[in-house]
């Protein structure tokens, strides 16, 4: 099965999320080739050549995916498809934002989130906040799918494959790009994470966040936070990890302050180690954790920070 | 400017879905259902448009059970004007949706389209850019503000590395995002109010679009489960097991 993987970049850096789709690719057969469409995206397009098992990278250089609004990469993905028969993009932002585009343009149901492929037409899937796990088997005469990235290990990289300079078709999007506010930080991406210490309501203020953003320098991780103390103002959206959120499954997972409603604990109980600090001995966070501290965090997290100096 | 607003019938998100034992679902029989978060949060952002002389009129659309008559209720309560339900039993997946919903808004051509990101049951997040791409209307998905501007919604919306800021002409698809608003509970002299705002009664056929669906559902299953941890009693306690599991240096 011929399979096209959308490959997530800023255009700095390729996302280890396609290094995972490759690997969800191939799995599905292959032979795997990488879109990459970005303005100047030439060194990202040779990142994604060195990703073991791709054949080849379409790169889709233009000013028009830069950043990727969904009308153009449908425009440009839709008539490349004709020579696939699967297409999988990461389930970020960007493609859970155009992938059930393609599919309606393609007339095929998209199947969101993959997590597993147990036979070549056949997905399984979180639904009802991962508290149902749905194996679906495709009937449409291609596949269109996002992959959940923490689900599949990273192919690895090897010799350089070739790169195709796609010609761009000319399209029209009245969407406009206006502009946007990017969370600047020297921490390691949420996502990727392979630590990530998360705050919720109970930090009470922007302020008191800083508690968590120092316990996470202390160990290397990234930070994120709950709905509500996102919803509070405490931390920037693109924190917040959950059913809606971002999905994380780092080899360590702090959560501190955090109840765990089951929206929450979508986002983060595939992490392998779960650790949570809440003053409340029946939080239902104790129920998925480790190793549990029942402690106020204000006096508990400045200790912890401090015992691992 | 007319406003529709898709709202769905799910499973309240405050009830944990159990799967049935012979694993062909989750098993909904006396389970709360409620109207999708993210479709309340749509509801009232296009309320509070009409309350800015923005919108003239909203329409909520369902499509399922009879009993998604309660759902389109609820939104009437918040403020929108009339209802349409769309009835089915089928379990419709978001191809069949998008396009049934596509139908409804050519009877209908409204001005904008706002509806949630995603349905908390199917968990698809897919709806919205279908009928954007069904209808050729521009999209803004996951919405955390909307301002409109002439014939343009600014819209900002919740990306992986922050904000991002669109301006698209309408009518346009927007979905909503959680901070984009915070639903009002509806008083109760509203909820009687709305007993009395029709609810236009159709008929999947009505629309004659293809249904069938592409994706085969061969079982739901339990996720794997987490062996429950221990308490420890103390920072060094922790500490000490965090070491020994390897997980800091
Ligand atoms: C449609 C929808 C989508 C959602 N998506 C998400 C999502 O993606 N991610 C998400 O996180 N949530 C999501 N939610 C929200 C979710 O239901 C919960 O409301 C939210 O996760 C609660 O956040 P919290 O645990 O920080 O707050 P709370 O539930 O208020 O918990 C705070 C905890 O802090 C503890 N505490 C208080 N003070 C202290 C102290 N001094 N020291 C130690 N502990 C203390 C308390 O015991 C309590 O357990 C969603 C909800 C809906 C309806
Ligand atoms: N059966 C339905 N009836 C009305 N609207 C729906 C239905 N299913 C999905 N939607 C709309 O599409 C959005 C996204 O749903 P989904 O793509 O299924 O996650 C929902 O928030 C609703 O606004």
């Amino acid at each position: 099965m011929s399979v096209l993987v959308f490959a997530e970049h800023d255009g700095a850096v390729l996302k280890d999320a396609t290094h995972k789709t490759v690997a969800a690719a191939l799995a599905l057969g292959g032979p795997v080739d990488v879109l990459v469409a970005g303005a100047n995206a030439g060194p990202i397009a040779a990142l994604a050549a060195a990703i073991e098992g791709v054949r080849k990278v379409l790169l889709a250089d233009s000013q028009a995916f830069s950043p990727p609004i969904a009308e153009a990469l449908s425009a440009l993905i839709v008539p490349l498809m004709a020579d696939y028969d699967a297409l999988l993009a990461p389930a970020t932002a960007t493609g859970k934002n155009f992938i059930p585009r393609v599919a309606a343009l393609l007339d095929v149901s998209p199947v969101s989130e993959i997590i597993a492929i147990p036979g070549p037409k056949t997905f399984q899937r979180p639904i009802y906040a991962g508290n149902a796990i749905e194996t679906v088997e495709s009937m449409d005469a291609k596949i269109i799918a996002t992959v959940r990235p923490t689900a599949f290990k990273a192919a690895g990289t090897s010799e350089n494959a070739p790169i195709e300079n796609l010609a761009i078709p000319a399209f029209n999007v009245a969407t406009q790009f206006v502009g946007e506010e990017l969370s600047k930080s020297d921490r390691p991406e949420l996502a990727s994470a392979k630590r990530v210490v998360s705050g919720g309501r109970a930090m009470g203020s922007a302020e008191n966040f800083a508690l968590i953003e120092a316990l996470a320098d202390r160990i290397g991780a990234a930070v994120g936070a709950s709905r509500a103390a996102v919803d509070a103002g405490y931390a920037p959206n693109d924190y917040q990890v959950g059913q809606t959120g971002k999905v994380v499954a780092p080899e360590l997972y702090v959560a501190i302050g955090i109840s765990g409603a089951i929206q929450h604990l979508a986002g983060m109980k595939d992490s392998r180690v779960i650790v949570a600090i809440n003053k409340d001995a029946d939080a239902p966070i104790f129920q998925i954790a480790d190793f549990g501290l029942v402690a106020d965090l204000f006096s508990a997290v400045p200790e912890l920070t401090r015992s691992l100096d | 400017m007319k406003v529709l607003v898709p709202v769905k019938r799910v499973i309240d998100y405050n009830v944990k879905a159990r799967v049935k034992s012979d694993e062909t679902g989750v098993d909904l029989a006396n389970v709360k259902m409620s109207i999708n978060p993210f479709c309340e949060i749509a509801v009232e952002e296009a309320v509070r448009m009409k309350e800015k002389g923005l919108a003239s009129e909203i329409v909520a659309v369902s499509i399922g059970p009879a009993q998604a008559q309660e759902t389109l209720r609820n939104a009437l309560a918040m403020g929108a004007d009339r209802g349409i339900l769309i009835e089915s039993d089928m379990d419709l997946e978001p191809l069949a949706v998008a396009k049934l919903l596509k139908a409804a808004i050519l009877a209908e051509s409204p001005g904008l389209v706002i509806m949630g990101k995603q349905a908390i049951d199917g968990d698809n997040n897919a709806v919205g850019q279908m009928l954007s791409a069904l209808l050729g209307w521009p999209q803004a998905t996951f919405a955390s503000r909307i301002e409109v501007q002439g014939e343009r919604a600014m819209v900002t919306r919740e990306v992986d590395g922050g904000l991002q800021t669109l301006s698209v002409p309408m009518p346009a698809i927007i979905t909503a995002d959680l901070r984009l608003n915070e639903p009002r509970y509806a008083s109760l002299p509203n909820i009687m109010k709305a007993r009395k705002k029709p609810i236009d009664m159709k008929k999947t056929a009505d629309y004659g679009v293809d249904l069938a669906p592409r994706l085969k559902v061969l079982k739901v299953t339990e996720p794997p489960g987490r062996k429950a941890g221990i308490k420890v009693e103390s920072v060094e306690a922790l500490v000490q097991q965090l070491k020994t599991a390897g997980v800091i240096g």
